[in-house]
Parts: C-alpha cells; structure tokens; sequence
C-alpha cells in the first residue's frame, strides 16, 4: 500500500549513486526486503516504471532479495530463523527460551546496482 | 555494447525517515515534549479512546493532538469540542505519516509546553507500521470485533508496537473473540510488548492505562 513512498525513495537513491559513479543507464537493481514488509513486489516495479521514466534509472529491472525473519535468542544468543507465517510455537530451538530480539525481517536496502 | 558494472549501493531505503525521526526524538526529549504514536484499523476507536483518557489525565499533564486522516476534519472537530488541543493532518491519499509529515504537523502546532503529544495516525493496520514517526511511544489499539485474528495478519504492526490495547471489551461477552489467542499471538511476535484491555464506553480498565501513561510521560519529563 505504501509502495509509492517506498519506490521513490529507491529511485533518489540510485539516480544519486549513478550522477556520482557517471552512469549512463541503470540496468538491474538489487534489494533486500525483509519478510515481515507487506510490500507487492510486482508494485514497487510498477511504480519504478513509471516514476524512472526520463531518468538514468528508467527501465531498470529491480531484482528483490526476500530477507527471512531471524531472532536472537535472549538466553542463550543462539540466532534462529521463524516463518512467521504460520506462526508455530516460537522458542528457541536450543535453550526453548521464549524471549528473543528481532534483529532481521524488517529489512528495507539496496544491495547493489549494474549499470553501463 | 558497453560492459556492465556493478556498484555498491548499501543504503537503507528508510534511513532518511529514521534520521529525521531520530533527530526529533532529540529535540523533543530537550522539550520534554513525550511523542506518542496512536495506531489502529479504521473505526477501532482511538478518536473515541483518546477522549476519554485525555479527560482522565489532563490535570496532571498538558495534552495536543495531531489527528492525521487522508481526508476530512471531523476527528480534530471532536476532540477541539471536548477542550482537547488538536490539530488536522490531511495526508492527501497517504496511507501513513512518517517522521517529515509528523515534524510539519509540530510545526503547525503550539508545542511549548506540551507533555504529551499523541500523533493519531491513519486508520491502517499495515503501512503506518513501516515508517517511524519520530514517537517514543508507539501504541496500537485493536478492539474486540475486529477479531482475534489480527496478529497473524498484521504481525509487523506488532511487533512495533510497545503497547498493545484491546478495546472494545465490553463487546468481549457478545462475541467469540479469544483474548488468551490474543495475548499469546502477540507476545509471541513481540515479548516484550504491554497488554491493557479497555473499554472507552464503560470507562473499565482505563485507569490501568491511563495511570501507566501519565506515569510515562512524568517520568520522562523528568
């Protein structure tokens, strides 16, 4: 839903990094997106179509990385992956410890770009 | 054909949300200014709830409010009409605020001399949880006919949220609404979240939560 924000914000970022790096057309785009973001990736293309457009990014492709959703584990600093999805029982699978830090999932980056 | 290269990026896409967030945490910490961020689904009642425990603190603790809706007026109308300080953000399609809208809202507002400021975001159990206000307190309301169901569809917002109120509760007897499912779905995404569980209409339960706020934001005022 709130794609649009989200896309422009990629956009200046990468038309930023291409005036600096003397890009003359931006290809393919490489992000991070953690699980827990509801965004459509199939909308962030969308909208960075139509946004990109007369820049040096316009008609890039942006390739989305799913980051999983891991926890650390406050007991025993073990880190464990959960689908949040299905929301099993979460624990620890080491020390079955209930109380635990999200320290990915919630992630929103750009990796990288290939450009010419 | 000229070769393809690849650049580094590594840059946050929200980083400039978060820093401007960050920055108004300082400055508002310096005003002893507390920012709480108010978050629900559309008609879950935070207009309503916010009425009634600013009436329960206002005493002790000078109270604003920055409503913010895609369109219309009519929650800063009913708050103004109860003697509620309040302003009307109209997001203009936006689904969420984020820490930029919040500062040009306080802008617009007369902060000096406010404890507390409760930002009532857009109705949207999904967006307003991606983007931070720039609130030390980030609070969701989930009343008791929207189901039990919410953190397994919405389990961002949860685990943003540092305080969870279920509302609504005198609908609790009327429906299959499973409170324990409740808790347990939300502790589990979110351990350290704070559970109250309020009814606006009936007045129980809110001076549990409103002892625990004004006791908040004194402590911060400190």
């Amino acid at each position: 839903m709130h794609e649009l924000p989200v896309t422009e914000k990629i956009l200046d970022i990468i038309v930023a990094h291409a005036e600096r790096n003397n890009v003359q057309k931006v290809v393919t785009i490489n992000l991070n997106i953690g699980e827990l973001s509801d965004l459509e990736d199939e909308w962030i293309q969308n909208y960075f179509d139509y946004l990109a457009k007369g820049s040096v990014a316009e008609g890039a492709k942006l390739v989305i990385e799913k980051v999983p959703v891991v926890m650390n584990c406050n007991g025993c600093s073990n880190t464990f992956q959960v689908d949040i999805k299905e929301m099993k029982e979460m624990q620890c699978p080491d020390c079955d410890s209930k109380d635990y830090t999200l320290i990915s999932g919630k992630d929103y980056y750009i990796k990288n770009m290939e450009v010419v | 054909m000229d070769e393809v290269r690849l650049i580094e990026v590594k840059e946050d896409i929200l980083s400039d949300n978060k820093a401007q967030a960050d920055g108004l945490r300082i400055s508002l910490k310096a005003e002893k200014s507390f920012l709480m961020n108010l978050m629900s689904s559309p008609g879950a009642g935070k207009t309503t709830l916010l009425m009634k425990s600013i009436a329960k603190i206002k005493d002790d603790v000078k109270v604003g409010v920055m409503e913010a809706d895609i369109d219309s007026k009519v929650d800063a109308e009913k708050l103004v009409a109860q003697g509620i300080s309040a302003i009307q953000l109209r997001t203009g399609g936006f689904c969420h605020l984020d820490a930029n809208m919040v500062t040009k809202g306080l802008e617009a507002m007369d902060v000096k001399g406010l404890d507390l400021i409760i930002i009532e975001n857009v109705g949207n159990l999904v967006c307003p949880a991606e983007f931070d206000t720039g609130a030390v307190l980030n609070v969701m309301l989930l009343s008791v006919p929207e189901g039990d169901d919410k953190p397994l569809k919405y389990p961002l917002m949860f685990t943003v949220c540092d305080v969870l109120i279920v509302t609504k509760m005198d609908y609790l007897s009327l429906s299959d609404f499973d409170l324990n499912a409740v808790r347990e779905r939300a502790k589990k995404l979110n351990p350290n979240i704070k559970i109250f569980e309020v009814s606006a209409k009936t007045g129980e339960g809110l001076d549990d939560w409103t002892d625990w706020l004004k006791n908040e934001v004194t402590t911060f005022g400190k």
